[in-house]
């Protein structure tokens, strides 16, 4: 068990096994991604109010749930940072704001052009979509933070500190459908009881958001490995796959 | 667990209870702002201004949707089932505005209790399926959200 | 499959341009979001050798 931290601890070790990872995952959530996208756009019937614009929900709920999924993930890499100074949760954190900020501009865009055909305008200030702007800021906040400061160590504890301050505001998007009178309708998908969803759009709709979750897993160990090499560019190992010209 | 590292940990825990203790008071405070528009219910109990731009939303009552025959003016009642709410609006309705379904009007509430609407947007509910199976639940008895009629 | 044609299928009833549109930026955001992290490590790489190389050129000299 320790052996394993240990091992987490180590770059060499972590870019190498982030690179074995990546040359299964990626292709796997390629696929799914495409089939997912094309089992709903073309094999799935249009909703019986919304038509055709509903097949939006598909790009849609997926990227919002995994942006605010995300968020937990560098909320907690940002914690372990803090509180073992431990360089490579730091890496982990730097490497998923970036995807928690596209994520939550495609749900914010997607929801846009999703909500002219449907509710009759492209943005209304409710609660669950200034939420989920507030979400975007303090994504975009946290890549800031970290080019602001000159001081590596300064740059880790202050993006830490932003990141467990805005978790707060994660409860917030969820619940902000059943707490206050809003546009956004509440959610389809229940964890207990029965969805509001047909099963027919409920299976590509699961599939989407299975392959956003592994998108998200993909492009994290990108960074990771890009932020790796950059930091332990003087170390003997990055010289020495630098010098085999190994990918 | 090292006591520096204890020390660091009960930093990181206040900050998160403290800070997210603050917003959920602002948020309390706010409650009332936060809401995108005023059930029926509260517009009729007085609780909306008067003159001033509000949203209402609700159930657009069925049959009480009245076209004028020379313009582009409508006229409908919003419900929660306690309260009914007369809105006009002029302009054109977006496609999911129906009777029976949920809508938000925005405009100025006038003295006789008339919502003077210059906005009217469409609220679906979570529900969705295919037509087919809309069909078939109406058929036996249901509406969509599985509710006998 | 749902639609008859690939009119149909552009179209979407009249919701063509949402869709699609919604679609398309998304394809472009994911797109760039994994090709960033590629490039870059591509970029470290083919620095860090190339300044490798430039020592070990530099330090032949010397030693000859």
């Amino acid at each position: 068990m320790w052996s394993f931290f240990h091992k987490l601890g180590s770059p060499p070790w972590l870019y190498g096994i982030a690179g074995s990872i990546l040359r299964y995952l990626l292709p796997v959530t390629v696929i799914a991604l495409v089939v997912g996208a094309v089992w709903g756009l073309l094999f799935t019937a249009p909703d019986f109010r919304q038509g055709n614009s509903y097949r939006i929900i598909y790009i849609h709920v997926p990227a919002a749930v995994v942006a605010l999924a995300g968020y937990y993930v560098m909320a907690a890499a940002g914690a372990v940072s803090l509180i073992w100074r431990m360089k490579m949760a730091d890496v982990a954190m730097k490497a998923a704001a970036p995807i928690g900020a596209a994520l939550t501009f495609v749900a914010l865009f997607t929801g846009s052009v999703w909500g002219k055909p449907t509710w009759g305008t492209w943005w209304v200030w409710d609660a669950r979509i200034t939420s989920m702007l507030v979400l975007l800021f303090l994504y975009l906040g946290v890549v800031a933070l970290y080019e602001a400061f000159d001081n590596k160590e300064a740059a880790s504890k202050a993006c830490a500190v932003l990141s467990l301050v805005g978790m707060v505001n994660i409860p917030i998007i969820y619940k902000s459908v059943d707490w206050w009178y809003s546009l956004h309708q509440p959610a389809s998908i229940k964890f207990t009881g029965e969805s509001t969803i047909d099963s027919s759009m409920l299976y590509p709709l699961l599939l989407m958001i299975t392959a956003f979750y592994c998108l998200f897993a993909c492009a994290m160990l990108m960074n990771m490995r890009a932020e790796l090499l950059e930091r332990e560019a003087k170390t003997g190992w990055v010289r020495k796959l630098a010098a085999e010209g190994a990918h | 667990m090292h006591p520096v590292r204890k020390q660091r940990l009960y930093i990181v825990l206040f900050v998160v209870v403290f800070s997210s203790a603050a917003i959920g008071l602002v948020l309390y405070a706010m409650r009332g702002n936060i809401n995108l528009f005023f059930p029926p219910a509260e517009v009729v109990a007085g609780k909306a201004p008067l003159g001033q731009p509000i949203r209402v939303g609700g159930m657009v009552v069925d049959g009480s949707v009245q076209r004028s025959e020379d313009s582009l003016e409508v006229r409908f009642e919003l419900t929660d089932f306690a309260a009914k709410v007369p809105v006009s609006y002029t302009g054109i309705l977006p496609d999911l505005f129906d009777e029976g379904q949920g809508a938000i009007a925005s405009g100025r509430l006038d003295a006789r209790g008339l919502l003077v609407a210059t906005e009217v947007l469409a609220k679906h509910d979570e529900n969705y399926m295919p037509p087919e199976v809309a069909e078939a639940l109406e058929k036996s008895g249901y509406d969509h959200k599985g509710v006998p009629q | 499959m749902y639609f008859d044609s690939l009119q149909a299928v552009l179209e979407m009833d009249g919701h063509g341009m949402f869709v699609w549109s919604a679609y398309v930026v998304t394809v472009i955001v994911l797109v760039g979001m994994v090709a960033h992290p590629l490039r870059r490590r591509r970029r470290l790489l083919r620095d860090i050798g190339g300044a490798l190389r430039r020592e070990q050129g530099a330090g032949q000299e010397v030693t000859n």
